[in-house]
């Protein structure tokens, strides 16, 4: 029985629902001293002086270093040539969250009462909080080897005037996608400790061989004997990718102390040093004729970089431009994309990176639509859909050639669960009831750029490359380990990679192993993102199984005199077809393969074992189509979702129970993102909402449950059929949401509101319209 | 060399049924004493504004969260963490069991406390509502389920033997 699509319970659970999982912050090695650090208050500053002599004199302190005491070290890797940013700043301050000193002590609260007592003296400079700021004319600048503050400017790749002088009708839309702290439970934690025989580094991470190369080149040591290991992650969603300065410094400090140094982050500190995600703003203009049908899209994209600009961060509008048609045949359709600098938190990925905002602009702009031409929206969009035989379809971007999908088939898939006559005639009753709550209908029909991907994709992010390792290693008693470069951060890939393996091997899923996240243990690895586990990860799985597979048939045929071609496999025996009486255990095959007398000729022992670096042709699509139906009171102007529908097309599920936590935390991350969470600074720069008492991370009560549905359409790029799950609800949650709020308040004139739709936002409105 | 004057006072606390008792700084959080005394690594800590409930703990039977609540305050008292829910010989308690079946984890990182805040709703209401539940749970913070996997965690507890035995 095939365990593809199968509901298997967790094989990471017993562990973590009994306290005995192991977070970094859980080691405590002998020796081990805690880091601290000391960040900038100030949004920009030059740093007069920084006094660390009343911290050196605590007792239990071992060091206290600034910038001075990390000169012969590179800055951050990931940083841009000119615009680095330096582990320790030593000159100026960029934004809050900035390290200014680092110190170290014997226990925990002597290295947060040494951070207290460093003394800095600031001369304030004028900073720039916001796009608007840092693009204004005379704006004061942040990095001096740029002409302004605009990192990287993309003019349109066409003049689309004539089709937009031509078209029977245009419509222009400004949207702000607000910038959201990515919060995972557990911040950035980091043990280091380097001995004699190298460094060891335990770091809360996403990609350890990725961190384990970066590391060995910074401080220009071998990878042999440079160890990395992301043990259990309490989350990451994309946030745990970044190269967080204190990992460099932890080592830097365990290097010069001769003992382990630990580093954990508080909360408060993770929310300005943690990087951000989004931050972005679009100004579209949309061609369209009177039946709704779209002819041309212009979309100009500004992305806040923060204060220093990291790779990743740079290659989110790329994202964004490659996805703007979303799943509509749109004839014409130009980017144009700026990266700025600002005083702030760098930004860099979140759950979607670059996709949602794409999304959120092209569904806002789908409805836009409907509402100038009076087009019902789900016309709108079937209108325009790309058709379920129209793949592959080559976008208006080299990126993406989109290879599967049936965007109309979702939609009638959601529509089989929404009522939406019915709603429709709620909405207008309630509507001409004053003292009923308004109802709002949004649809959203989303698609994304997921499976990172084909060969020189994730190069271009500063990875080795794009593959993914897996290697399948059966025991001497018929066991099996799988190795996987993907490191999972809750994602259930233990799990879903046994499931995979399980079906290939023909070995019971409980004698089943899967190890990732040490680099020690895994041959090469490319690390967990851009939802690719299982669509790449995975996939080396089954191929790498399969190859053992094949060699173990070739040991059982010579066991029991048949042909190859003849052996099957059924309940850990491999029998003759038709002839289960002949038959040979799994355990048997594997005890023998190990023994040279025991194996035909010209097998070498120890050959069940296969690694493969799995590569896929293109990225993969995921795609569906989401309602969201919200009320809202008409005195206070809060939201609450009512109901959330939610299709889903990942191609092949191997897990359901998975694939739908999957989707119901991007979901929530996307409602969170719609109507709770934004990370503000004041003029100044100074962020407001630093601290989890100011930024709203929804709770239990602040979120609806969901009806889910599910669309298949398989992955033609991998065997599996799978096409990755971890950032849909991210991509499609957003404007759903904003689409029913805007068409719950759209009898009062709203044709826009901004992310997060607050009842202070809304309450204006109710009551401007009085 | 100029020190900054620590004193030390002794705390004893039963954890999960066993004494524990050891000299702290009186500043030392019950979280901290949890983790680094007692050496039970299974309560995290998430925040540092008593918002996240990754801390959470029984104190005498009731949810407390261990970061809001110094260690000498819990001195002479008894405090029940996830490694004294179970019946300790493996074997998970109705709630453990809930999360496993019902996925109501994803990371885990926020699970301890989770579990701790759900064994205390049941103890307290035995067949809570979703309501319930959800207004129950809104001092503990999930990133990664959306918590309606967690709302359907404790509703399999309270349908297969409520809130469970601890020490």
């Amino acid at each position: 029985m095939s365990l593809i699509g199968a509901k298997v319970l967790r094989k990471e659970d017993p562990n973590l629902i009994t306290g005995q999982g192991l977070y970094v912050d859980d080691l405590q090695p002998a020796g081990c001293a805690f880091m601290a650090t000391v960040r900038s208050t100030q949004p920009h500053a030059r740093i007069v002086a920084v006094d660390t002599s009343a911290a050196r004199s605590i007792d239990g302190v071992l060091a206290a270093w600034t910038a001075t005491d990390i000169a012969n070290l590179p800055a951050r890797p990931s940083s841009l040539p000119g615009m680095d940013m330096p582990l320790i700043t030593g000159d100026v301050a960029r934004f809050v969250g900035d390290i200014v000193a680092v110190v170290v002590a014997a226990d925990r609260s002597t290295a947060a009462d040494a951070a207290e007592a460093v003394i800095v003296d600031y001369e304030p400079l004028p900073a720039v909080a916001s796009l608007g700021q840092a693009l204004a004319t005379d704006a004061p600048m942040i990095h001096p080897v740029l002409q302004g503050n605009t990192v990287f400017f993309q003019d349109y790749t066409e003049d689309l005037s004539a089709e937009f002088a031509a078209a029977p009708r245009t419509a222009s839309l400004s949207l702000v996608n607000n910038r959201c702290a990515p919060v995972p439970i557990e911040p950035n934690v980091v043990l280091a400790d380097w001995g004699p025989a190298g460094l060891t580094v335990w770091a809360a991470f996403q990609a350890p061989h990725h961190l384990r190369n970066t590391i060995a080149a910074f401080f220009g040591i071998s990878q042999d004997t440079t160890r990395v290991i992301a043990p259990d992650v309490g989350g990451g969603f994309g946030a745990k990718i970044n190269f967080a300065s204190e990992i460099f410094l932890a080592a830097a400090l365990s290097r010069a102390l001769s003992r382990p140094v630990k580093y954990t982050q508080t909360r408060s500190e993770c929310m300005v040093a943690m990087f951000h995600g989004r931050a972005q703003e679009h100004k579209v203009d949309v061609a369209f004729d009177d039946s709704g049908k779209i002819l041309a899209l212009k979309v100009q994209v500004t992305q806040d970089q923060g204060a220093y600009p990291d790779a990743t961060g740079m290659g989110l509008p790329v994202l964004t431009t490659a996805m703007s048609a979303g799943c509509y045949k749109i004839p014409k359709v130009a980017v144009s994309w700026r990266n700025v600098v600002t005083n702030t938190t760098p930004v860099a990925a979140y759950r979607g990176a670059g996709r949602p905002e794409a999304s959120y602009m092209i569904e806002r702009v789908i409805d836009l639509v409907a509402d100038e031409t009076g087009v019902d929206p789900i016309e709108v969009r079937k209108t325009n859909f790309i058709p379920a035989d129209g793949f592959p379809y080559q976008t208006h971007s080299p990126l993406a050639v989109y290879d599967s999908g049936n965007f109309a088939g979702a939609l009638d898939e959601l529509l089989r669960h929404v009522d939406y006559p019915a709603l429709k005639a709620e909405q207008a009753a309630r509507m001409a009831d004053p003292t009923e709550k308004l109802l709002g209908i949004g649809f959203s029909s989303w698609l994304e750029i997921a499976g990172f991907g084909p060969p020189g994709s994730l190069e271009a992010f500063g990875h080795l490359a794009s593959w993914e390792s897996a290697q399948v290693r059966v025991q001497p008693d018929g066991s099996a380990i799988i190795y996987t470069g993907a490191s999972p951060h809750g994602q259930g890939t233990v799990t879903t990679f046994a499931q995979i393996a399980a079906d290939q091997l023909g070995i019971d899923f409980d004698r089943i192993s899967v190890r990732h996240g040490d680099t020690a243990v895994i041959p090469q690895g490319i690390g967990t993102m851009g939802s690719r586990a299982v669509a790449v990860g995975g996939e080396g799985v089954k191929t790498a199984s399969t190859r053992v597979f094949e060699r173990a048939k070739k040991i059982a045929a010579h066991l029991l005199e048949a042909t190859e071609d003849d052996i099957v496999v059924e309940n850990e025996e491999f029998h003759v077809r038709g002839t289960p009486s002949k038959s040979v255990p799994w355990s048997q095959v594997a005890w023998k393969s190990f023994q040279p007398l025991e194996l035909p000729a010209g097998m070498e022992p120890g050959s069940l074992d296969a690694t493969v670096f799995q590569q896929v042709p293109n990225f993969s699509f995921p795609s569906g189509a989401y309602c969201c139906v919200v009320e809202i009171d008409r005195e206070t102007g809060e939201v609450e979702i009512r109901n959330m529908y939610l299709v889903d097309d990942c191609g092949t599920v191997i897990n359901p129970m998975l694939v739908e936590g999957q989707v119901h935390g991007g979901v929530a991350q996307g409602i969170a993102q719609a109507l709770y969470e934004h990370m503000q600074y004041d003029e100044s720069g100074v962020p407001r909402t630093a601290t989890l008492m100011d930024y709203l991370v929804p709770a239990a009560p602040d979120l609806p449950g969901y009806v889910s549905g599910r669309t298949v359409t398989l992955n033609p790029s991998n065997t599996l059929g799978a096409k990755g799950v971890g950032e849909s609800g991210s991509v499609g949650a957003p404007p759903a949401v904003i689409n029913a709020v805007v068409d719950a308040l759209s009898h009062l004139g709203v044709k826009h509101i901004d992310m997060p739709a607050t009842p202070q936002k809304i309450w204006s409105i109710l009551r401007g319209s009085k | 060399m100029s020190t900054i004057e620590t004193h030390t006072t002794r705390v004893t606390v039963t954890v999960n049924g066993r004494e524990v008792s050891e000299e702290v700084e009186p500043r030392t959080l019950l979280v901290h004493f949890l983790r680094e005394q007692a050496r039970l690594t299974g309560t995290h800590v998430g925040c540092d504004t008593s918002n996240c409930g990754a801390c959470t703990v029984l104190i005498d039977g009731e949810a407390a969260k261990s970061c809001t609540v110094l260690a000498v305050q819990a001195n002479g008292h008894k405090v029940t963490t996830v490694e004294g829910v179970g019946n300790g010989s493996g074997g998970f308690s109705p709630v453990q069991e809930g999360f496993r079946q019902e996925h109501g984890l994803q990371c885990g990182y926020c699970t301890p406390g989770m579990i701790m805040a759900c064994t205390a709703l049941l103890t307290e209401n035995p067949k809570p509502n979703e309501h319930e539940i959800r207004e129950a749970l809104e001092g503990n913070l999930c990133r990664c389920t959306g918590y309606e996997t967690i709302v359907r965690a404790v509703q399999w507890a309270a349908t297969n033997g409520g809130a469970g035995e601890w020490a």
